[in-house]
């Protein structure tokens, strides 16, 4: 009746079994609980991740200060004198045909143009927006890492007279309120297109 | 046959074109306005040729920039490259060629003061034929020309 008890299993087998079984919940939960940045592997993971910059206000900005709010990065420099006031218009206008919802929406203008962008320079830029928009900066080396996390494109085009201007990638990268990747607006995507993302990505 | 459609047709352009105003035309000239302390700023205009022969767009000088060159932008994937426009930007004869935002536009550097809504700024524009032009830009808000500006949804 007992016969599954017929051959006891040895002595050893048991403390075996409990290092497997704790083995096993580890990985579990370090699976669960690593940087989601640093998995690298899903779609959802491929844009964003750590960084630390400053405002134009001279707060320091993180990947986590950002959390609790959705947020619109977009990348440029304050000479580029087309597509970023454009691509920031847009963004703002966006913004307002959200109405309250979207309030909670942060936009956000990185510089890639550490060496001519003052915080103050990109302070009185961005004030030329009918909307708030968190404008950062940082080192060379601070900058480099979001731009890595983001993937960013960024090369310098030297032009006659000693100047340059900056060839950079100009999508709109949509990041949840965990700071997880949520979409992208393109370039030249239709209103309608990119409205509809953004009440998604707000929730209304 | 094609000798006298020909030149039925220019005589019809000819017909047409603004009595004396130069075979050059710049229709809505306008200027982004900046930040305090900006170094950059855009130009835009319709810019026509109502004469025979292509003319090219060079460039231009202004009192408040240190130099102003024409740039083409264009998408590249999802990356912005901007260029000078070497050897000038081509408007065909009887054409027009459009200086707006996201395309070629007028790259102002050195820019000596802000560019404040609704002052006005002369650039004299170089064409290639036509010589210098001078034609006042008003300044206007950052979202002119944009579309979109009467809030509805």
């Amino acid at each position: 009746m007992t016969s599954t008890e017929r051959r006891p299993a040895p002595r050893w087998l048991r403390p075996v079994l409990w290092l497997a079984i704790l083995l096993l919940l580890g990985g579990l939960a370090a699976a669960a609980l690593w940087p989601r940045d640093e998995a690298a592997g899903g779609y959802s993971d491929a844009f964003g991740g750590a960084f630390e910059l400053v405002d134009q206000n001279g707060r320091t900005v993180t990947d986590r200060s950002l959390k609790g709010q959705p947020f619109a990065i977009f990348f440029g420099f304050t000479r580029c004198p087309d597509i970023c006031p454009t691509t920031l218009q847009r963004m703002s206008r966006l913004k307002r045909q959200l109405g309250p919802a979207g309030e909670k929406l942060r936009l956000v203008f990185v510089s890639l143009d550490p060496e001519r962008d003052s915080r103050k320079l990109i302070g009185d830029y961005l004030s030329l927006f009918p909307v708030p928009i968190t404008g950062l900066t940082g080192t060379p080396q601070q900058l480099a890492r979001i731009i890595e996390a983001y993937h960013v494109y960024r090369e310098k085009v030297p032009i006659e007279g000693g100047d340059y201007l900056i060839d950079h990638t100009a999508t709109v990268f949509l990041m949840d309120a965990d700071g997880r990747f949520f979409g992208a607006l393109a370039h030249g995507e239709a209103d309608d297109t990119s409205f509809a993302k953004l009440r998604r990505l707000v929730g209304a | 046959m094609k000798i006298h459609a020909s030149i039925a047709c220019l005589s019809a352009i000819l017909a047409s074109a603004p009595a004396l105003a130069g075979p050059v035309s710049v229709d809505s000239p306008w200027l982004r306005e900046t930040a305090p302390g900006a170094k950059a700023g855009g130009g835009y205009a319709l810019i026509r040729n109502t004469g025979k022969t292509e003319d090219r767009l060079l460039g231009g000088r202004t009192s408040v920039a240190a130099s102003v060159d024409v740039h083409s932008m264009a998408m590249d994937g999802n990356i912005m490259r901007m260029r000078p426009v070497s050897g000038g930007l081509a408007i065909s004869p009887g054409g027009s060629v459009a200086l707006k935002p996201g395309g070629y536009h007028l790259m102002l550097m050195g820019l000596k003061q802000p560019l404040k809504r609704g002052e006005t700024v002369t650039i004299t524009l170089r064409f290639a034929k036509a010589g210098e032009v001078p034609v006042r830009f008003r300044v206007e808000p950052i979202d002119h020309q944009l579309g979109g500006g009467h809030d509805q949804h």
